[in-house]
């Protein structure tokens, strides 16, 4: 089977519009959490997220200069980190036309639902119709395709925060079978009032910025943003001379199958899917330098993850950070955010800290990487992504 | 890639969960705006307690999903793969209306747990504790081809492997009159077995969940065998029938070999229209049936397509009043199935009989 190559990467979060900005926020400790102020909420000033500064017009602007027809926010998110993926790979129209695209999202157009139920909840022939016409997941990987001239093997996920993860290793796995030879693969979530309020009422919400793997954290902090990665097979990347950036060298997708949203104590389904990933790239645990871990900063995750970490890399855990305490939560982009930082980290030699820790959890023993760590060569990278309904990813990342 | 399909549950508006086979009695429904599942007796499945907090399109599912492992008799498959056009509908719809009837004040946390597309794969996983491979596929009327497609990797990487695939998809209050208002539907209730006869704008809504028990090795008692797929984003219309010659030839085979084509005709002029030219082109002088006309329109129509496809060729019989055009063939060996999803999503399936 054909070794699959990262030869572009795109995104746009909080804490940056393209990969350079959001490097120069990982070094320089720069947290995009902070005020909402584009959702309209009770909680604007009790609940903080990691939102991107930028309004629906904006975003336009920045996606496409010549963009018609109706657009949600994840359309245009996802466009604009899709493209920035493509451009770097430099993917011409016409190989664009044979590309896969395979992209993760959970909330679609819930934004402009969102915008369409105050008038419908007044009368059911109430309100702009048009505003529900983008509400499903299938939406925004059109309007990329459509705006990119994408005509491949298109397909969405939504397997809750894992999803661009699933989105990755669909890519892979679609060029290793030799079905595709280019994929373009990651994902998108917005900030919404559904997921606001939805994670509010499960009571996982910190109220201050989140503090993954510390003693005391208190629940997650909620992003948003888009990221894509483009694939490409060895082949190709050898016959047109490109450089790529890391290889995708293995994945694994297993189940928790023990709650419907909580992670099992002893993280069964995370030790599986870690070392599922590790079995696939025929790795060892002590061949990973860094875990960039699922790490959301809720109770039950960091230690459910902690304890799968311990079982599998013993007294050996490598160095770990959670980077979503700068950019989110980002639900189904996590994976693929996440799967940028790590090449990023990769191309950069270096770790990235997890902001806001100060007290080691006492079931663990393993403590996160702290400050900014220049010079530090990585060869291979794990990156971890579990969701709802138990479904849980990792991705493995090496240096070529 | 050969997929055989050891066996399946379907729930839909017709009796399809009540006994193996194709149901003899199809069910009229003279006069409907939608057509709407048969619900099983949910206890004989699920622990009442569980039931109690899952949806309906969730307790569909993992019957569903239940009843083709029993059927099948592989208790563990190596992965479950869902696919749904439009998720949890009613749960979706629920917390939705309580973020504002409530002021995002004490919401109930359980429709939003139970909101997201990937419940039903992950209530399957957690009714019989699997832990091997989990995803839920989500984009309009690929949906159920991109989780066919999955398993069918899978198969190929593994052809040892058992994969339970589906598709599912609900018609809710909240759905139906948004969909109605998006233009999709019909302004006036019909007759389903008049569907084709009506030549109006709109098609009939529907819903469905089918579930499938797929192998990578011939069985003993398997249904059909799926030989290939493909899906095609926005193709150009005039280039459906190239598309067609295409994916059989990449099938190693031809139309000539085909006994039976089953076309996804919804009712809806507009969209049934791309289908004329094929039949009058490259699929002219073949048996056509169609098939919404049993379970209506949704994202994941093709997974009861599928399903009645695969009966077809095991008891060489059709539904009644399915067939559209020509006469029904004596030997059915070979099905094509056709469908789009209002001109934007078209699916190509070949099955072929064990």
């Amino acid at each position: 089977m054909p070794r699959v190559f990262i030869t572009g990467i795109g995104i746009i979060s909080a804490i940056g519009f393209d990969a350079g900005e959001v490097y120069q926020s990982l070094r320089n400790g720069r947290s995009g959490v902070g005020k909402l102020t584009l959702i309209d909420s009770v909680y604007q000033d009790e609940i903080p997220v990691a939102e991107i500064k930028a309004n629906l017009q904006e975003l336009m602007r920045i996606a496409t200069p010549k963009i018609n027809g109706y657009y949600t926010r994840n359309a245009l998110l996802g466009l604009i980190a899709a493209r920035q993926a493509v451009w770097q790979a430099a993917l011409d129209r016409e190989t664009l036309r044979d590309t896969a695209l395979i992209s993760g999202t959970t909330v679609g157009g819930m934004d402009r639902s969102e915008g369409f139920i105050k008038g419908y909840l007044a009368g059911t022939n109430k309100g702009m119709i048009r505003q529900v016409s983008g509400h499903d997941c299938g939406d925004s990987t059109e309007k990329i395709a459509e705006n990119l001239g994408i005509k491949g093997y298109m397909a969405t996920l939504n397997t809750a925060c894992s999803s661009s993860a699933n989105a990755i290793m669909m890519g892979a796995r679609l060029i290793k079978q030799g079905k595709a030879k280019k994929a373009v693969a990651g994902g998108v979530d917005c900030l919404t009032r559904f997921t606001l309020n939805g994670f509010n009422s499960l009571m996982i919400l910190d109220r201050a910025q989140c503090r993954p793997f510390d003693e005391n954290r208190n629940g997650l902090n909620l992003g948003e943003g888009s990221a894509f990665v483009v694939l490409e097979s060895e082949d190709d990347v050898v016959r047109t001379g490109k450089t790529p950036l890391a290889e995708v060298g293995g994945y694994g997708n297993a189940c928790d199958a023990y709650h419907q949203t909580a992670s099992s104590p002893e993280g069964h389904g995370a030790f599986l899917s870690m070392q599922k990933a590790l079995d696939m790239a025929h790795l060892s645990p002590a061949d990973i330098s860094y875990i960039n871990t699922h790490g959301t900063g809720t109770k039950n995750n960091d230690l459910s993850e902690g304890v799968a970490i311990e079982r599998l890399y013993g007294n050996n855990v490598p160095p770990c950070s959670s980077t979503k305490s700068f950019t989110g939560h980002t639900l189904a982009a996590a994976g693929a955010i996440e799967a940028v930082i790590s090449t990023l980290a990769i191309q950069n030699n270096c770790l990235f800290p997890n902001l806001n820790y100060s007290e080691q959890m006492h079931e663990l023993t393993f403590v996160p990487i702290q400050k900014y760590r220049p010079e530090f060569p990585l060869t291979h990278v794990m990156s971890n992504s579990f969701g709802f309904g138990g479904n849980n990813s990792s991705l493995i990342f090496s240096r070529i | 890639m050969i997929a055989y399909i050891r066996g399946a549950a379907v729930l839909s508006p017709q009796k399809t969960f009540t006994k193996p086979g194709f149901p003899d009695e199809i069910i009229h429904y003279p006069d409907s705006a939608f057509l709407k599942c048969l619900e099983p007796n949910y206890r004989d499945y699920i622990d009442p307690m569980v039931a109690r907090r899952m949806s309906r399109v969730v307790k569909m599912g993992v019957c569903a999903a239940l009843q083709c492992m029993k059927d099948t008799g592989i208790d563990m498959p190596d992965g479950i793969i869902a696919g749904t056009g439009l998720g949890c509908l009613e749960d979706t719809g629920k917390f939705l209306v309580s973020i504002y009837a409530n002021e995002e004040k004490l919401l109930n946390p359980t429709p939003f747990i139970q909101s997201t597309h990937n419940t039903v794969a992950g209530a399957i996983a957690l009714a019989i504790k699997c832990h091997h491979y989990n995803a839920t596929y989500t984009h309009r009327g690929f949906s159920f081809e991109n989780a066919l497609q999955d398993a069918l990797m899978q198969l190929s990487d593994n052809p040892s492997l058992h994969i339970l695939a589906g598709g599912f998809d609900e018609l809710t209050d909240h759905s139906y009159t948004l969909t109605k208002r998006l233009g999709l539907w019909k302004n006036h209730a019909v007759d389903n077995f008049s569907l084709y006869d009506d030549h109006s704008r709109g098609s009939l809504p529907g819903e469905g969940v089918a579930f499938f028990m797929l192998g990578g090795q011939k069985g003993t008692h398997d249904f059909a065998r799926l030989v290939s797929m493909k899906t095609l984003f926005e193709p150009d219309v005039k280039d459906n029938g190239t598309n067609i010659t295409r994916f059989l030839r990449e099938a190693g085979t031809g139309i000539e070999q085909v006994d039976l084509v089953i076309l996804g005709n919804s009712g809806d002029d507009k969209y049934d229209r791309i289908y004329d030219p094929l039949t009058e082109g490259v699929l002219a002088n073949k048996p056509c049936a169609a098939y919404k006309y049993l379970c209506g329109e949704y994202d994941t129509s093709a997974s009861f397509a599928l399903y009645m496809a695969s009966l077809i060729l095991k008891y060489q019989k059709l539904p009644e009043h399915s067939l559209i055009r020509g006469k029904c063939p004596e030997h059915i060996n070979r099905i094509l199935l056709y469908n789009h999803l209002r001109a934007k999503n078209h699916s190509l399936y070949l099955l072929e009989r064990c």
